[in-house]
């Protein structure tokens, strides 16, 4: 919850959790129990906790989350498919006293854009990505996705993802946690309370990271889509825990603070 | 006491919240916004029961929900 | 060093770098390809010494996408490439465009389609001069025919770019990037810090003198007739950029058949018209310098007066068709094509250039 918000009722009661400052007061159009939105309320409440909203240079993707633009309320811009690692550098290089973010799917970031992470990554580029996992295509309505389970059925995988048809699905905090430039790279999941609030201190992590000049910051959340999965949201939230978690483990894959390897990262930066 | 408001222009009815309540005192109410979604509400007397515990308001993606806490009742004494 | 009054022996590559240098380009990214490597190589240099930053994508589409984000962010930048290249850019042009943000590309232009050569070609001239991506939308388009046209080019496009909000493209080629000729290089520019204020990202104050609402810079326009809005908009900047448009003319007054040809062929062509006038040849020449928007009134002019025209182009016939819709009224053109890998000297245009002066 956000620490900024300190407002008390005259009757003494505290308001303790309520919509970040940076969090444009506006319905979204995500589907209901979408994670989208847990996301973006996290993104804003750390935005507001470090005191860089107006600082924020914010990069948005494709996808249903190409609209971020519209609920963070910091300055942004638009980015071709996958590119937004890509952009999100020309931003950085042209800006370095920013604060620079991308946003991304998993169509986006884990297929069209592979080549653009891994080498913002490897580059040691000092942006933040936040990658949302819900293995599939949601915008475009149900597409196979590189994170697409297998056994899992998407409207290009009708009769379930198959091994030996359509490969594994792809875990991408795994492989960023191992390039030069990476500096902080973690998977955490937005399906449960107690997951959010450690995803978020993941996304202090990644966004600090950047914050302090040491490297590229990472973070991979499991996330939801009812819509495009077939279920209720309570279902999809257990489907995170029984299915997604064990193949996609939670957890710190690389922290430069905590290995005190930093210092060679910003030895080795611009 | 704790307590919550709910945003019936927000609530998109996903009933994550109901899941997460540890004193299980939220639930789909029988009204329906103008987006079309059955709305979750506390029944008034069941309100006493919040914690302020911000579990709802964790979960909700709409962020529907705010929390307000009470002072706790010893600090009078 | 692009200060010093005293004239540089330089490559057309090396002129468009120290152009693009003097005119206060801050961010350069690049990816190698025959025959433009020259420009990275200058910039990861000379750039970087004079504190800007270089950046060797891993790939055109990378280059193309961080030139999108410095651009958006009012930060004077660039990309180059060549033809292969510039098909992978044009994922990103379409952006910035469609969003209207500045950038200069460079093409040197090569053989293609495909892997083509590595020789010069204006077989992207329809490319260049009708958008190249996908979707509604015009880029302005210079082609430089010296190594002293490049850098000057070069050094007016960053302006052109942001009085536009729009990518400016060079169009050379192989002789004009590795051909090595003097060049006079003009004072460096200094670059209003407040240039784009109305429009970069910069991040949104929300309290004080410059507080305002967050900019959001994006080429989506999903509402109602928002997207028809918009092309309009741009529709009426092409519209205005008419007035730029520049052409050399050779010998043109009382000539009979006008030779079009524009980049080396341009200058190729007018020493042929020079040879011809020396045998009192009734020739002249014009040379489009800029590709869009189409020094059509020019050639309409001419057409007017009663000359006849026989387009050159090192391609199969593009820019003809510019020249037979500028002159329509009044007249056509005959075409020349010089075909890929040859590297044509004046000579070689002389008997077309006599064939089409024969025919009434």
């Amino acid at each position: 919850m956000s620490k900024a918000n300190t407002t008390v009722a005259p009757s003494g009661e505290e308001l303790v959790f309520t919509r970040p400052a940076s969090l444009v007061d506006r319905p979204t159009h995500y589907c209901p129990g979408c994670h989208h939105g847990i996301a973006h309320r996290l993104v804003a409440e750390l935005l507001d906790e470090m005191g860089v909203i107006e600082n924020t240079i914010a990069v948005a993707s494709i996808g249903c989350s190409v609209f971020l633009y519209n609920y963070i309320d910091a300055d942004g811009v638009e980015s071709p498919h996958g590119r937004a690692p890509a952009v999100a550098t020309g931003v950085k290089r042209a800006r370095p006293d920013k604060f620079v973010f991308t946003y991304q799917g998993d169509g986006d970031l884990a297929s069209i854009g592979m080549a653009e992470i891994i080498h913002a990554a490897n580059r040691g580029e000092r942006i933040s990505v936040v990658f949302i996992n819900n293995t599939v295509y949601g915008m475009t309505g149900g597409q196979m996705a590189p994170t697409t389970l297998i056994g899992q059925k998407t409207t290009t995988c009708p009769a379930g993802r198959c091994l030996e048809r359509e490969g594994a699905p792809i875990r991408m905090a795994e492989i960023i946690a191992h390039l030069g430039g990476t500096a902080f790279c973690a998977r955490g999941s937005l399906d449960s309370v107690k997951n959010i609030r450690q995803a978020k201190k993941y996304m202090r992590q990644a966004f600090e990271v950047q914050a302090k000049g040491f490297g590229f910051g990472f973070v991979e959340l499991l996330s939801g889509c009812p819509t495009n999965w077939r279920m209720t949201p309570v279902a999809a939230n257990k489907r995170i825990a029984d299915e997604m978690i064990p193949y996609f483990p939670l957890g710190v894959y690389r922290d430069v603070v905590a290995d005190g390897t930093c210092g060679s990262m910003v030895a080795g930066g611009e | 006491m704790s307590r919550i408001t709910v945003s019936e222009e927000r609530c998109k009815g996903c009933l994550l919240c109901t899941q997460v309540c540890p004193v299980e005192i939220i639930r789909q109410s029988e009204r329906i916004n103008q987006h079309g979604y059955k709305v979750a509400e506390v029944p008034a007397e069941d309100m006493e029961k919040c914690t302020g515990c911000a579990s709802c308001a964790t979960i909700c993606p709409d962020v529907a929900i705010e929390v307000w806490r009470g002072k706790k009742p010893k600090k009078s004494a | 060093m692009a200060g010093n009054k005293e004239r540089l022996f330089v490559k057309g590559n090396e002129a468009i770098a120290m152009g693009a240098l003097a005119a206060g380009c801050r961010c350069f990214f690049g990816y190698p390809i025959t025959p433009q490597n020259d420009i990275p190589e200058f910039m990861s240099k000379y750039l970087v010494e004079a504190g800007g930053q270089f950046v060797q994508a891993e790939s055109e589409v990378a280059a193309a996408n961080m030139l999108l984000g410095a651009g958006a962010c009012g930060v004077r930048a660039m990309t180059s490439s060549s033809s292969p290249g510039l098909s992978l850019k044009q994922e990103a042009i379409s952006y910035m465009a469609g969003s209207e943000i500045p950038a200069v590309i460079v093409n040197m232009n090569r053989g293609g389609p495909g892997l083509g050569d590595i020789g010069p070609s204006q077989g992207d001239y329809f490319q260049s001069t009708r958008g190249g991506g996908h979707g509604d939308y015009r880029l302005l388009v210079l082609a430089p025919s010296s190594a002293q046209e490049a850098y000057d080019m070069t050094f007016d496009a960053f302006d052109l770019a942001f009085a536009s909000r729009n990518p400016v493209l060079i169009l050379g080629d192989a002789i004009i990037g590795q051909m090595k000729e003097p060049i006079t290089p003009r004072e460096p520019k200094a670059v209003d810090p407040a240039e784009g204020g109305d429009w970069r990202l910069i991040g949104a104050p929300k309290s004080g003198p410059d507080k305002r609402e967050h900019r959001i810079i994006k080429s989506l326009f999903l509402n109602d007739g928002e997207l028809a809005g918009q092309n309009m908009k741009l529709q009426a900047k092409y519209e205005a950029w008419k007035k730029l448009a520049a052409c050399e003319t050779f010998e043109v007054n009382d000539a009979e058949l006008v030779v079009v040809a524009y980049g080396s062929i341009g200058r190729i062509a007018k020493n042929a018209v020079r040879n011809l006038r020396a045998k009192g040849k009734k020739v002249g020449l014009l040379r489009p310098k800029t590709l869009y928007p189409f020094p059509e009134k020019a050639l309409e002019k001419l057409a007017k007066a009663g000359k006849r025209f026989l387009t050159i182009e090192h391609n199969l016939g593009q820019m003809v068709e510019d020249v037979r819709l500028s002159v329509r009224h009044y007249a056509d053109s005959e075409l020349f094509c010089v075909y890929p890998g040859n590297m044509p000297s004046p000579d070689d245009f002389e008997a077309p250039i006599l064939r089409a002066l024969g025919r009434k």
